[in-house]
C-alpha cells in the first residue's frame, strides 16, 4: 500500500475526532494531530486502536508516542505493515 | 438576609415523552410510557415491561461536540445531558459560551454508571484486549460521568456534584442544589438525575421479587400504584432536570419565573425502628416531611397536593399512614395524592426529578395529573385518605403548594416543598 493511499485512508480515521472538518480537508503531512487538527490529546490512542484495527497491525508504546504528525502515523503504519507482512 | 430560590427552566427525558412539550401532553391524558420488552421475556424475567424514554442518539446532535457524541454509549448520561440542556435551554441560555460560569454549579444524580459500558470493558480486559479500550471508557463508568458532560458542555465553575441515594436521589440533588444557593454559595444550579435501566440492573430488582409481573400482556396496567392489584413495580429509565437560581440573580436577567422551591429535608431513619435496608422507618420519614414543611416555614394545612413516592408496593399504603400522621390530616382534609408512576414506571434515581418536574408543571398550570390504573384503590388507603383524594382523571384545581417526596434503599428520605411562585414574598 503507498503513501498517498494510506494519506487518503488516515483522514477517514481521523474524522471522527476532529471538529474542524474543513481543516482536515486540506491536511499535509506536516499537519499537527493537537495544534492544527485540534484533537484531544486524550483522544490519540483512540486513533492508534482505530489504525490498528483498519491495517491488521500492533503499534507499541514507542512508535504511537511518534504519532503526533499527519507524516509519523504513515511513517509508523508502513513500518509496521513492513514488519507484519 | 434569607435568600429565595426559584425554578427557571425544565428539561425531562421520559418514557412518556420527550421534552417538557409532550410530556406535559402525557401526564394531562394519563399516557402510559410502559411497553412490553421482548428481551425480557428471553431472559426468563418475570417482569417484562419496562418504562422507556423513545431515546435515538441523533437527538444529541445538536447537544454536545460531534467528536463527544462519537464515542458516548452511556445511555444514562446521554438523558442526562438531554434533559439538562433543555433545561438550561428553557431557562433562556445559549448552550455555548466562551468563559467559564463560576456562580453556576450542577448537582445531577445516579443510581450506578452504565452497566452496559462496564460490561465492555470487563468483556475486553477479560479477553486480554484492554489496549482497545480506548480513552473513553472511563469517563463513562464514572459515576460523575454525568455531571462531567453536562458541566464541561455549558462551562460550570461552580460545585459539580454527583450524588446518590438510591430513589431519593433526584430529589436530594434538588435540594442540595437549592440549599447551595439558600447559602449563599452559588447563584445558579442544574439539578437533576437520570437513570438507564439495564438487564443487568432489571434482572437483580426481578430476583428480590419486588417487580409488577401480572400484567406483561398489558404493559400500560402493569404500574398501579395504591391499587388492590398493584404487585410490585416497574421499573423505568429517564432523567429530570431542572434550572434553580438565586431570586435576584433571576430577576436581573428577566427570567421566567416557574415556581419556588420554599424548603426540604433530607434525612434517613438509620435502618432503626423498623427501617432497613429496603423498607423506610415511619419515624424518618415523618420526621422529615415535617422537617420539610418546618424549612419552608409553612403549614401542613397549605398543601394541596402530594406527589407521593408510591411505586406500586405493600410500602404504598405505609406511606399514606406516613403521610397522615406527618401532616395531621385525613380522610376529606387530606391533601390531593398522586403517583407520576402510574403513567413511567419507577425510574429509581430519575424518579425525583422526573417527578418534581411534573410537579412544576402542575403548578405552572394549576392541574393535578391522574393517577392511571386506580380502578381499584386499596381500602386501606381509602379508610385514611378518601377516595376523592386520589384523582383518576386530570383535575384543574388551584395548586399552590406541592410536598414531593421519595424514599429510597439505605432508610434515606428527601421531601421538597415546592410552591407557585409569589412575587410579593
Amino acid at each position: 500500500m503507498d503513501r498517498k493511499t494510506i494519506f487518503t485512508e488516515l483522514k477517514k480515521v481521523l474524522a471522527p475526532y476532529t471538529e474542524n472538518k474543513e481543516m482536515l480537508d486540506g491536511i499535509s503531512e506536516e499537519t499537527d494531530l493537537i495544534r492544527d487538527l485540534k484533537i484531544n490529546s486524550a483522544n490519540l490512542v483512540d486513533i492508534i486502536i482505530d489504525a490498528e484495527s483498519q491495517y491488521n497491525i500492533e503499534i507499541d508504546f514507542d512508535s504511537a508516542e511518534k504519532m503526533y504528525k499527519v507524516g509519523s502515523c504513515i511513517d509508523v503504519i508502513i513500518d509496521k505493515m513492513n514488519q507484519s507482512a | 438576609m434569607s435568600r429565595r430560590v426559584v425554578i427557571t427552566g425544565l428539561g425531562v427525558v421520559s418514557p412518556n415523552g420527550m421534552g417538557v412539550p409532550d410530556f406535559l401532553h402525557a401526564i394531562r391524558n394519563g399516557v402510559s410510557g410502559i411497553k412490553f420488552i421482548p428481551q425480557y421475556e428471553e431472559l426468563k424475567f418475570n417482569c417484562q415491561v419496562s418504562g422507556l424514554p423513545e431515546f435515538e442518539w441523533e437527538q444529541l446532535r445538536n447537544y454536545i461536540t460531534e467528536t463527544s457524541l462519537y464515542g458516548l454509549k452511556g445511555k444514562g448520561i446521554a438523558f442526562g445531558i438531554k434533559a439538562a440542556l433543555d433545561a438550561w435551554m428553557d431557562a433562556g441560555n445559549n448552550i455555548v459560551s466562551e468563559e467559564t460560569l463560576w456562580e453556576t454549579g450542577c448537582i445531577f444524580g445516579s443510581s450506578v454508571a452504565d452497566t452496559d459500558v462496564i460490561k465492555n470493558a470487563i468483556t475486553r480486559v477479560d479477553a486480554k484486549e484492554s489496549k482497545k479500550l480506548g480513552s473513553r471508557v472511563v469517563e463513562q463508568i464514572m459515576n460523575s460521568g454525568v455531571t462531567a458532560y453536562i458541566s464541561g458542555r455549558l462551562g460550570l465553575g461552580n460545585k459539580i456534584i454527583n450524588n446518590s441515594s438510591a430513589c431519593a436521589t433526584g430529589t436530594q440533588a434538588i435540594l442540595m442544589g437549592y440549599e447551595y444557593i439558600k447559602y449563599g454559595m452559588a447563584k445558579r444550579m442544574v439539578v437533576g438525575s437520570s437513570e438507564y435501566v439495564d438487564s443487568y440492573v432489571f434482572g437483580a430488582f426481578d430476583s428480590m421479587h419486588v417487580l409488577s409481573r401480572k400484567f406483561n400482556d398489558q404493559p400500560e396496567k402493569a404500574s398501579r400504584p395504591m391499587s388492590m392489584s398493584a404487585s410490585g413495580f416497574v421499573p423505568g429509565s429517564g432523567a429530570g432536570a431542572l434550572i434553580l437560581e438565586d431570586l435576584d440573580y433571576a430577576l436581573a436577567h428577566n427570567a421566567t419565573i416557574y415556581a419556588e422551591i420554599l424548603g426540604g429535608s433530607n434525612n434517613s431513619g438509620g435502618q432503626r425502628s423498623g427501617g432497613t435496608m429496603t423498607a423506610s422507618s415511619s419515624a424518618g420519614v415523618i420526621k422529615c416531611i415535617r422537617e420539610a414543611l418546618a424549612d419552608a416555614n409553612t403549614s401542613a394545612q397549605s398543601i394541596d397536593l402530594i406527589s407521593g413516592h408510591l411505586t406500586a408496593t405493600i410500602a404504598d399504603k405505609f406511606e399514606i399512614q406516613n403521610w397522615v400522621q406527618a401532616l395531621d390530616r385525613k380522610g376529606y382534609d387530606f391533601p390531593m395524592v398522586n403517583s407520576l408512576k402510574s403513567m413511567i414506571g419507577h425510574c429509581l434515581s430519575a424518579a425525583g426529578s422526573i417527578e418534581a418536574v411534573a410537579v412544576v408543571l402542575q403548578i405552572v398550570h394549576q392541574f393535578a395529573h391522574p393517577n392511571i390504573n386506580l380502578e381499584d384503590p386499596n381500602p386501606e388507603i381509602i379508610d385514611l385518605i378518601s377516595a376523592n383524594n386520589l384523582p383518576t382523571t386530570m383535575v384543574n384545581r388551584e395548586i399552590n403548594v406541592v410536598a414531593k417526596a421519595n424514599f429510597g434503599f439505605g432508610d434515606v428520605n428527601t421531601c421538597l416543598i415546592i410552591s407557585k411562585y409569589n412575587n410579593n414574598g
